[in-house]
C-alpha cells in the first residue's frame, strides 16, 4: 500500500464520463460557457453603443428596450455587463497564466531538488502569504498607477505562490513513487522526468487550482475596480459600475443589482466547474462508513 | 447452539454482488480462519458481522449473535455488542489508532463507555489490559500517543482495545499483514494467548494458509463471494478434496522448476559490493547540539555471479531496500564501493552510468504505483530503451516491445492498453517486460510478489525462473518472505540491522541457520507443512 | 514545545525582516524619488529639496533602510507627511475601529460556520447537506462590497434600522459602545458572510475526509455511537485544516476591510492606507503594511501553536 495520500492519478479515459455525470461540472461548465461566450459576443455586437452618451435616457428601470435599464449617464447596462466581462476575464485569465507560467516550474523545481533551492522557495512563499493580498494589490496599483495592467500583476503576484505550493506538493508526492524509480532506473534525468511523468499527472491538481484562481481573481479584479484602481474609464467594468452605483441605491438599487449578479454568477459557474473537476480527477474513492 | 451463526448471508453494494449464501458457525472457545484470496468478500463477512458495512451495502440472510438477529438490530443494540460482546482487530495499525488521543484515553473509552466505571477505574483495567497485551506501564504509560509506538506496538494497543471487555467473539481482519514475519508470529503469539486464557471464540481473516494452519481449529475457505470448503482445519489442507483449496495449498508451497545452482567463483563476479554504508541525517534535535545519524546500511559486502538468484532477506527496517537503491545507483553509499561489471557507480555521472543502467533493470513491488498512469504499455515497456546509444526508430522499438511481452507471457497487442486494464498479476508480468527490454545482466527485484495472491504468486515466480534458465539474467530478489526465498534463491543473505548477519546457499541458511536474527526469522515464517504436522501431531496426541 | 515556539518564533522574525526589505525597496527605491512621487509632478525645486532634506533621502539608500528598520524597532514609525502626526499615533487610532471590526467579523464566520459545516458532515448526502452546501457555494461567490451595499439598502435605506455608514467613536457607557457596535454591524456582517461560506466547506470537508479514517472505524468498533464518535474523534482531527483556513482569514478581514471600510465610510485601518496611498504619503503605506505583516505572522505563529495543542505528532518532532 502507498503511503501517500495526496492524490493518485487517474488515467483519462474514465474522465470524460464521469465528467458528464456530474452536476457541478456540467452547471459550472454552461455558465462558465455562457459568460465567456457573452463576453466574445461583445466584441461583435452589443444591444446599445456604450460610447454614446444619453444623458435623457438616464437611470431608466427595467424595460423592454433596456432589460436591466439604463446607468447615470443613460448607457445600457447590459451593454456595459457584457463588456465588462472581457475585461473581468481578460485580467483574471492572465493573473492565471502568470501564477501558473511562473509558479508551476518554481515549485516542480523545487520538488526535483531538494535541498536548499527547495527551502529557499518556501521561504519566500511565506514572506509573500505574509502580505495581505488585497493591500498589495492597492498599494502596486496606487505607485504604478491604476490601469488593468497593473490589476492582472498585483493580482497575478499572489497566484505565484499558491500554483508554486500546488505544483510542489504533488510533484513531491510524485517523486518517491515506483514509476518515477523505474524511470530514473531508465536513465532518464530530471527535467525528462518532470516532462513526461510529474506534470502530465499534476495537470489535474493545477487545472483544479486553476478555476479557483481564476473565480478569486474575478473577485480581486472587481474589488480593485472598485475602488478605482482598475480598469479606467470609459471601459466599462463590474467593479466600477458597483462604485458609480453606490451613492444612487436609494434611488435606482437596479444600478447595483446587476453588475454584481454577473460577478456572483461568473464567481459561482467557476467555482462550481472547480468542484467538479476536483470531484471528476481526484480519484481517491471517499470510503463511505 | 453456536456462538455466532451466518446463515445464507448475501451481500450487494449498489448492483456489484459481494457475498453470496455464506454459512458460517463458531462454536463457543473456537478459532476459525476464513481464508481467500483479495475480493473474496473475507473483509465484507466481518463487517457484516459488525454491522459496520459501507452505507451502500445491502444484506439478505440472517446473522445470529448469542440470540440477537444482527441485520435486523437496531443500532442502539449494536452499540452495546459492539466492543463489549464482539471485539475486532483491524489490518493497518499504523492508522487504526486516532493520532490526537492518548493510548490510554482509546483503551479506556470503550471500558467506560459499556461499564459506566469512571475514569479511574476504567484507567486501572485498561493499565492491566496494555500490561496483558505487553505493553507494561514503566515502558508505555498511557500517556503515550499512537506516533511514538512502533507498528507492532500500536497493533498490540489495537488488541487492547479489542479485548478490553472480554468479548466472546474477537474478529481479527489481517492482524498481522502490514507487520514483518518476526512481528506477526509474536502478534499471533499474543492473539492465542488472549483467546485460551479469556476463553474467546476468534474470527481469523486472512490471505496466508500458513498462518490459518497455525491458529484456527476450523476453516472457511472463500471465493469470489462463495464458501468453497468448510471444515477441520487439519483435514481439509492435507486432504484438499476441494480443487480451490488444492489450488491454493499447491501455490502456497509452490517452488518453480530451475537450472541446477551455479557453482560459486565461476570467473568474474558480475556485481561486487564492498563496505557499502549509507548514513542518513536525524533532524538536528536544536540548533546546538550536533547533527545526529542513523546507519541504514553498514559495511555490506558481497559479490553477485552472472546468472545467479540471490535472496536478501530481512525483517522490515532492517535497509534491504536502501541497499538495492544503491546498487541500481538511485541513491549514493556514505562509505564503500559498489562495481558492477567491474565498473565503479558510486563515483559516476548519470551520463557515465547508462551503460550500467541498460544492464541492470528493476521490478518493484506495487503492480499499481510502478507505471504512469497515463502511458500505454508500449510507452511504459519501451522506457529503458532511452538508454540504448541509438535510439531505436517506431517500428524496430514496437517489435522489441513485443518481443518482451511475448516473453513474460502477455500478447504483443496487450501494448496498446493502459495499466490500468491489467490485473496485478499481469502487470508484474508489465513490470518485468520492461526490465527485461534492454537484454540486462542483471535484475534486482524488491518484493515484486509481496503484494500479490498465492496462486498469482506462483505464476510469477515460474516466470522468473523461467527467464533465468532462458536468458541468464542473474537476480537480486529482496523479499521478507522466506518461502519465496527458498523457492527462488541459490543463495540467501540475511540482513540485520543494516548488516549482514550471514550468507551461504539457500539450503543451509534456511535449514540451519547459525546466527540469532537469522534463527529468529526462520523460527517466526509461517510454514504450512510445518503448521500442519503440527496440527496433526497435537490431534493425534489429544 | 518550547523549541517548537522558538523556531516558529525565527522564522517569523526573519519573514517580518523579509517583508521589510521587500515593502521598503518597492515603495521608495523601486519608483525613484519618493519626494517626487510624494508631491507630484509640479512640485517646485526648492520644496522638493526641503522634503528630500526632511526625509534624509540626500543618504545611501542602505542607511536609510537601517534607520527606518530600527526606528520600527523603538516603536518609530516616523511622522505622516499629510496629518502631520506621528504615524503611530494615526494607527493606534485607527485600529480601535478596524480591529474590533475584523474580530467581529471573525467571531461571526466562525460561529456561523462551524456548527453548519460540522452539522452538513453529520448529515452527509441529505437534503440539509445540500442545501447548506449549496447556500455555502453562492456565499463563497458574493463580493462582499456588494454585499455590505445590498445590506445598506435593505437595513439603512429600506428598514431604517442600522446606520448607512460612517463612526461617531466609542463613546462612553453601555449606550456608547452600542453605538460603535451598531455601526460596525453591518460592515462584520458583510465581511463575515462570505467568509462563513469559505470557513463552512472546509469544515465539512475536513469533517468528512476524518470520519473515512481508520480510527474512526476503530472507535465504532468500540461500541460508541455516530455521534459520540464524531465528537470525540472526528472534531479535533478535523480542526487542523480549519485552523490553516482561520489563521487566512484573519489576513483577509484585516485586508478586506480595506474596500468595506471605504463602502461605509469608516475611519479605519484601511481607509487610512488608502488615503495615504492616494495621497502618496509614503511613511504612512510603509508603517500600516509592516504592521499587518507583522499581524499576520503573529497569527501564522498562532495558529502554529494551536497546531501542536491540537497535533501531539507536531510537539515532539521539530
Amino acid at each position: 500500500m502507498s503511503l501517500d495520500s495526496t492524490f493518485t492519478p487517474v488515467p483519462e479515459r474514465h474522465v470524460l464520463a464521469k465528467a458528464l455525470a456530474n452536476r457541478s461540472f456540467l452547471v459550472g461548465l454552461v455558465i462558465t460557457g455562457l459568460v465567456a461566450a457573452m463576453a466574445l459576443v461583445s466584441f461583435f455586437w452589443t444591444p446599445y453603443d456604450i460610447t454614446r452618451l444619453a444623458v435623457a435616457e438616464r437611470m431608466q428601470g427595467l424595460s423592454l428596450a433596456h432589460p436591466f435599464g439604463t446607468d447615470h449617464m443613460g448607457r445600457d447596462i447590459l451593454s456595459m455587463i457584457m463588456i465588462g466581462a472581457r475585461n473581468s476575464i481578460a485580467v483574471a485569465i492572465v493573473a492565471v497564466g502568470i501564477g501558473m507560467g511562473l509558479g508551476v516550474p518554481l515549485g516542480a523545481l523545487a520538488a526535483a531538488r531538494g535541498g536548499w533551492a527547495d527551502e529557499a522557495l518556501m521561504r519566500v512563499n511565506d514572506v509573500v502569504f505574509a502580505f495581505p493580498a488585497l493591500l498589495t494589490a492597492v498599494m502596486i496599483t496606487a505607485i504604478f498607477g491604476p490601469g488593468a495592467v497593473n490589476a492582472i500583476i498585483a493580482i497575478g503576484i499572489f497566484n505565484v505562490p499558491v500554483f508554486a505550493r500546488v505544483a510542489r506538493a504533488g510533484a513531491l508526492s510524485l517523486w518517491p513513487r515506483e514509476f518515477v524509480l523505474a524511470a530514473r532506473a531508465a536513465g532518464k534525468g530530471a527535467v525528462l522526468i518532470t516532462v513526461e511523468h510529474i506534470l502530465p499527472n499534476i495537470a489535474s491538481l493545477l487545472l483544479v487550482q486553476g478555476t479557483i484562481q481564476f473565480a478569486l481573481g474575478i473577485l480581486a479584479e472587481a474589488g480593485l475596480s472598485y475602488l478605482g484602481l482598475g480598469a479606467q474609464p470609459p471601459m466599462p467594468s463590474w467593479g466600477r459600475m458597483l462604485f458609480d452605483a453606490q451613492t444612487r441605491m436609494a434611488v435606482a438599487p437596479h444600478l447595483a443589482l446587476f453588475p454584481g449578479l454577473a460577478i456572483v454568477i461568473t464567481v459561482l459557474g467557476l467555482n462550481l466547474l472547480g468542484d467538479g473537476l476536483r470531484d471528476v480527477l481526484d480519484p481517491r474513492i471517499r470510503r463511505e462508513r | 447452539m453456536s456462538l455466532l451463526e451466518i446463515e445464507k448471508l448475501s451481500l450487494s453494494i449498489g448492483r456489484t454482488p459481494i457475498l453470496q449464501d455464506i454459512d458460517l458457525a463458531i462454536e463457543e472457545g473456537q478459532v476459525m480462519g476464513l481464508v481467500g484470496e483479495s475480493g473474496s468478500g473475507k473483509s465484507m463477512t466481518a463487517l457484516a458481522v459488525m454491522k459496520l458495512l459501507p452505507h451502500a451495502a445491502r444484506a439478505s440472510g440472517r446473522i445470529r449473535f448469542g440470540g440477537i438477529d444482527i441485520l435486523s438490530a437496531p443500532e442502539a443494540a449494536m452499540c452495546r455488542l459492539r466492543g463489549d460482546d464482539i471485539g475486532m482487530v483491524f489490518q493497518e495499525p499504523m492508522t487504526a489508532l486516532n493520532p490526537v488521543k492518548t493510548i490510554g484515553e482509546q483503551v479506556a473509552e470503550g471500558i467506560r463507555w459499556h461499564t459506566g466505571a469512571n475514569r479511574a477505574d476504567a484507567e486501572a483495567r485498561a493499565r492491566a489490559m496494555l500490561e496483558r497485551v505487553g505493553l507494561p506501564e514503566r515502558q508505555f504509560p498511557l500517556s503515550r500517543y499512537p506516533h511514538q509506538l512502533s507498528g507492532g506496538q500500536r497493533q498490540r494497543v489495537v488488541i487492547a482495545i479489542a479485548c478490553a471487555l472480554k468479548p466472546k467473539l474477537l474478529i481479527a481482519d489481517e492482524p498481522t499483514t502490514a507487520l514483518d514475519v518476526v512481528l506477526q508470529a509474536q502478534i499471533l503469539d499474543l492473539l492465542r494467548s488472549l483467546v485460551e486464557e479469556d476463553r474467546m471464540s476468534l474470527l481469523l481473516i486472512s490471505h496466508d494458509l500458513a498462518v490459518v494452519a497455525e491458529m484456527a481449529d476450523r476453516i472457511t475457505v472463500l471465493r469470489h463471494g462463495r464458501v468453497m470448503e468448510a471444515g477441520e482445519t487439519a483435514a481439509a489442507l492435507t486432504q484438499r478434496r476441494h480443487p480451490y483449496t488444492r489450488q491454493l495449498a499447491e501455490a502456497s508451497t509452490h517452488v518453480p522448476a530451475r537450472a541446477a545452482a551455479l557453482r560459486e567463483s565461476d570467473g568474474e563476479a558480475l556485481l561486487q559490493v564492498e563496505g557499502v554504508t549509507r548514513d542518513y541525517p536525524l533532524p538536528r534535535r536544536s540548533l546546538l547540539s550536533r547533527r545526529q545519524s542513523i546507519r541504514a546500511v553498514d559495511n555490506v559486502t558481497f559479490a553477485l555471479q552472472p546468472g545467479q538468484t540471490v535472496a536478501l532477506v530481512g525483517r522490515s527496517g532492517c535497509g534491504k531496500s536502501t541497499l538495492a537503491r544503491m546498487i541500481l545507483a538511485l541513491d549514493r553509499p556514505t562509505g564503500g564501493t559498489i562495481r558492477f561489471q567491474g565498473m565503479t557507480l558510486q563515483d559516476k555521472g548519470e551520463e557515465a552510468l547508462r551503460p550500467v543502467r541498460r544492464h541492470m533493470q528493476v521490478v518493484f513491488q506495487d503492480p499499481y504505483g510502478s507505471f504512469d498512469p497515463r502511458h500505454r504499455v508500449e510507452r511504459l515497456v519501451a522506457e529503458p530503451l532511452h538508454l540504448l546509444d541509438e535510439r531505436p526508430d517506431r517500428r524496430r522499438r514496437r517489435a522489441l516491445v513485443a518481443e518482451a511481452l511475448e516473453q513474460v507471457g502477455l500478447a504483443a497487442a496487450d501494448m496498446e492498453k493502459y495499466p490500468h486494464e491489467f490485473s496485478g498479476g499481469q502487470r508484474q508480468r508489465i513490470s518485468i517486460a520492461r526490465a527485461i527490454i534492454t537484454r540486462p545482466k542483471l535484475i534486482v527485484a524488491d518484493e515484486p510478489v509481496s503484494a500479490l495472491d498465492v496462486s498469482i504468486r506462483a505464476q510469477i515466480l515460474d516466470l522468473f525462473a523461467d527467464l533465468n534458465r532462458r536468458l541468464g539474467l542473474a537476480y537480486l530478489f529482496i523479499t521478507h518472505d522466506l518461502t519465496v526465498a527458498r523457492a527462488v534463491a541459490d543463495h540467501v543473505m540475511v540482513m540485520h540491522e543494516g548488516r549482514i548477519v550471514e550468507a551461504g546457499p539457500a539450503r543451509a541458511v534456511l535449514d540451519q541457520p547459525r546466527t540469532q536474527p537469522a534463527r529468529a526469522l526462520v523460527a517466526a515464517a509461517p510454514d504450512l507443512e510445518r503448521a500442519l504436522q503440527r496440527r496433526l501431531a497435537r490431534a493425534s496426541a489429544g | 514545545m518550547t523549541a517548537f515556539v522558538l523556531k516558529r518564533l525565527a522564522v517569523g522574525l526573519l519573514t517580518l525582516l523579509a517583508a521589510s526589505l521587500v515593502v521598503f525597496f518597492v515603495l521608495e527605491v523601486l519608483p525613484g524619488d519618493p519626494a517626487r512621487i510624494m508631491l507630484g509632478m509640479n512640485a517646485s525645486p526648492e520644496a522638493l529639496h526641503a522634503l528630500r532634506t526632511e526625509m534624509g533621502l540626500d543618504r545611501p539608500v542602505a542607511l536609510r533602510y537601517l534607520d527606518w528598520l530600527f526606528g520600527m524597532a523603538r516603536g518609530d514609525f516616523g511622522r505622516s507627511y499629510t496629518y502631520s502626526s506621528p504615524v503611530l499615533a494615526l494607527v493606534a487610532e485607527r485600529l480601535a475601529v478596524s480591529l474590533p471590526l475584523a474580530l467581529m467579523a471573525l467571531a461571526l464566520s466562525t460561529a456561523i460556520a462551524i456548527p453548519v459545516g460540522i452539522y452538513a458532515a453529520a448529515r452527509h448526502g441529505r437534503p440539509s447537506d445540500t442545501l447548506a452546501m449549496g447556500l455555502a457555494q453562492v456565499g463563497v461567490a458574493i463580493p462582499n462590497f456588494w454585499f455590505a451595499m445590498l445590506l445598506v439598502y435593505v437595513f439603512a435605506v429600506g428598514l431604517r434600522l442600522l446606520p448607512a455608514g460612517g463612526f461617531s467613536g466609542w463613546g462612553v457607557g453601555l449606550d456608547g459602545l452600542w453605538q460603535g457596535v451598531k455601526a460596525l454591524l453591518l460592515p462584520a456582517v458583510s465581511l463575515a458572510l462570505p467568509q462563513a461560506a469559505i470557513l463552512a466547506r472546509v469544515t465539512r470537508s475536513a469533517m468528512l475526509e476524518v470520519l473515512g479514517e481508520d480510527y474512526i472505524r476503530t472507535a465504532r468498533a468500540k461500541g460508541l455511537p455516530r455521534r459520540k464518535v464524531l465528537w470525540r474523534h472526528g472534531l479535533r482531527n478535523a480542526m487542523i485544516p480549519v485552523l490553516t483556513i482561520l489563521g487566512l482569514q484573519f489576513a483577509f478581514l484585516l485586508a478586506g476591510t480595506i474596500i468595506i471600510e471605504n463602502v461605509f465610510y469608516l475611519p479605519g485601518l484601511g481607509r487610512l492606507v488608502f488615503q495615504a496611498i492616494s495621497q502618496r504619503d509614503l511613511i504612512v503605506v510603509e508603517g500600516v503594511v509592516m504592521l499587518l505583516v507583522a499581524a499576520i505572522v503573529l497569527i501564522n505563529l498562532l495558529v502554529d501553536i494551536c497546531y501542536a495543542v491540537v497535533d501531539p505528532r507536531l510537539r515532539s518532532s521539530r
